[in-house]
């Protein structure tokens, strides 16, 4: 393209010569490229040995049954977690991750839905260009500022709401379950929005021209035929309420015990990690806190793969 | 008919409810933090600080802040778009690029408690960086990594096909067309790759405290320990020392988180009005 040379001859081999080099430097930047790509791959790669072999020797010297739904009882006295005494049981950090989980799933896709389907299909133009943005901006407040929140705010109300008679003050499973449901709603409305916008104009118009309302076609034929858009949008959102740390610790009073009741002090297992590895000493302790993470990551890579799953049912 | 009325109305309610609880609870968020925490909000305590102390101002961990989206950004974003472009550009379907796509799907997925317990084994003491700007900065380009290998794609993907063939119609090599033609016209959704990275890191706690620590000190190099202003949060609010301080910091994080998304949302509507 620089030069333009006269003799058709001359120019031929110009390009032979530069295309030479050039090919050479393409493959080299592809190359560069590929390994870029491969990043994703490498890096869960050694993110899973490392939390596997840091963590691995652990749960099988307690005894993986042992170690997930054991329980110590010594002298009439049940021990879930002693390490001083080398007790680790992390039933109840597992149950109390499953419990406020549900309870944010219970509360935040019924809203999360319908506040899509509101964005989505009813809400006239110029609020969606408040909504969105606003959901948006729900996504990107940091999760301190949700715990923060939550403390000042959500556990001081259910402590008003039992009377006072809260041992934990209001930090309670309730009070975990309240702020992930806010947490977990604009992955639920962003990824159902974008399901809903899929289904094709033609079931839409083809209902409303049976006679259908809107609100049936809505409820009738465009959500079920967006059905797995939206479980993904649930299964996403179970991961990030699962997975939450920081919003948690603040407001679920994280004490080692049984969860009985929703206004029950909790510890889940993303805060467990957490504080204690501040404090914990090297060997068992630390080790099966890795354990903790172990348990975790296998929980959220089930998800993944169950996202997966269905993504690729949707795409064919 | 009157029937289909009834529960058609019933059902707009709940509709119209769950949308007021949405937007209202993002409304109360915003408005008893920062009207609690604006008048709190001075030049001193954005600019002052006295070692170890946690009544004083907020510099440091305003430093530490910059310094860890500084070399995330730095290491993230050049392996991210280069992931990006091979996906889109290079990449035949097949087994890898399904394993490629399923890994970075898998690690938006993990939780930032256990980036920060990989951080802490690989980083902090493995590889002997410590607790340090450069030990957060590596986990976090790690958890970053799928933001940014995702909007970078859409907005390769976004680009015509059209400029793609002209380009390559015209002599230009493949290189030369990504270089010249594909990467200017995407150039505003990589923006936006790195303006959405830089909010997940302003954002995130768990990985950090526990890969650059929690130390109350100005870093004044990469291997130095630090807090970030996230991290700052999370004390204030634990130990709740100064509800004051603790509310002025919450007010400066969602400023910046709506600057941020300002930002995001000039870029993406400059992308969708160019390429339309």
């Amino acid at each position: 393209m620089e030069r333009v040379d006269n003799s058709n001859i001359s120019q031929a081999s110009l390009n032979m010569k530069k295309s030479k080099s050039t090919v050479l430097w393409e493959k080299f930047v592809e190359k560069i490229f590929f390994i870029s790509a491969c990043m994703a791959i490498i890096s869960i790669a050694t993110i899973t040995i490392f939390i596997f072999a840091k963590g691995g020797p652990a749960m099988l010297e307690i005894g993986i049954f042992n170690f997930m739904f054991g329980t110590t009882e010594l002298g009439g006295k049940v021990y879930l977690w002693q390490p001083g005494a080398d007790i680790y049981h992390i039933i109840t950090m597992i149950l109390s991750s499953i419990y406020i989980t549900l309870g944010a799933i219970i509360i935040g896709v019924p809203i999360g839905i319908l506040t899509a389907v509101f964005i989505a299909e009813i809400a006239p133009k110029w609020l969606v260009k408040i909504m969105k943005p606003a959901v948006e901006l729900l996504a990107g407040i940091p999760s301190v500022v949700y715990g923060f929140f939550g403390l000042i705010i959500i556990v001081p109300m259910i402590y008003e709401a039992y009377g006072r008679q809260l041992k934990g003050g209001g930090n309670s499973m309730l009070a975990a379950i309240i702020i992930l449901s806010i947490m977990i709603l604009p992955t639920i409305i962003n990824i159902s929005i974008a399901a809903i916008k899929a289904v094709p104009i033609e079931y839409k118009e083809g209902s409303l021209a049976m006679g259908a309302t809107h609100i049936q076609t809505i409820f009738k034929v465009m959500i079920p035929a967006a059905k797995s858009g939206i479980f993904a949008a649930v299964i996403l959102g179970i991961g990030r309420a699962i997975g939450e740390t920081m919003a948690v610790i603040l407001v679920a009073g994280n004490s080692i015990k049984f969860p009985t009741s929703i206004s029950d002090s909790v510890r889940p297992m993303t805060a467990h990690i957490a504080l204690e590895m501040s404090y914990a000493s090297p060997g068992l302790h630390e080790n099966s806190l890795f354990a903790t993470g172990i348990v975790l990551f296998v929980f959220i890579m089930l998800l993944n793969i169950a996202l997966n799953f269905i993504t690729h049912k949707v795409g064919e | 008919m009157k029937k289909r009325n009834l529960s058609d109305n019933f059902m707009k309610l709940f509709i119209i409810l769950s949308s007021i609880i949405t937007l209202g609870t993002m409304i109360w968020i915003l408005i008893y933090v920062i009207s609690n925490g604006i008048a709190h909000v001075s030049w001193e305590f954005l600019t002052e600080f006295q070692e170890g102390q946690i009544e004083g101002g907020i510099f440091p961990y305003i430093i530490s802040t910059l310094y860890i989206i500084f070399i995330t950004i730095l290491i993230a974003t050049p392996i991210g778009i280069f992931s990006a472009i091979y996906l889109v550009e290079y990449a035949k379907p097949g087994k890898i690029v399904r394993i490629i796509r399923f890994a970075t799907e898998s690690l938006a997925g993990i939780p930032s408690i256990v980036f920060g317990l990989f951080g802490l084994i690989f980083f902090v003491t493995m590889l002997g960086f410590r607790w340090s700007m450069l030990s957060g900065a590596l986990t976090l380009s790690i958890m970053v990594l799928p933001t940014v290998v995702r909007t970078t794609e859409e907005s390769l993907k976004a680009v015509p096909n059209i400029y793609r063939e002209g380009s390559l119609g015209l002599g230009a090599s493949k290189l030369r067309t990504i270089r010249k033609v594909i990467l200017p016209s995407a150039l505003p959704g990589i923006l936006t790759a790195v303006i959405l990275s830089i909010g997940r890191i302003i954002g995130e706690t768990a990985a950090v405290f526990l890969t650059a620590g929690t130390a109350k000190a100005l870093p004044k190099s990469i291997m130095d320990g630090g807090r970030t202003l996230s991290v700052h949060m999370y004390y204030l609010a634990k130990e709740g020392i100064s509800m004051d301080k603790a509310y002025a910091t919450a007010t400066v994080l969602i400023l910046v988180v709506i600057v941020i998304n300002f930002i995001a949302n000039k870029l993406a509507s400059r992308l969708n009005k160019k390429n339309s």
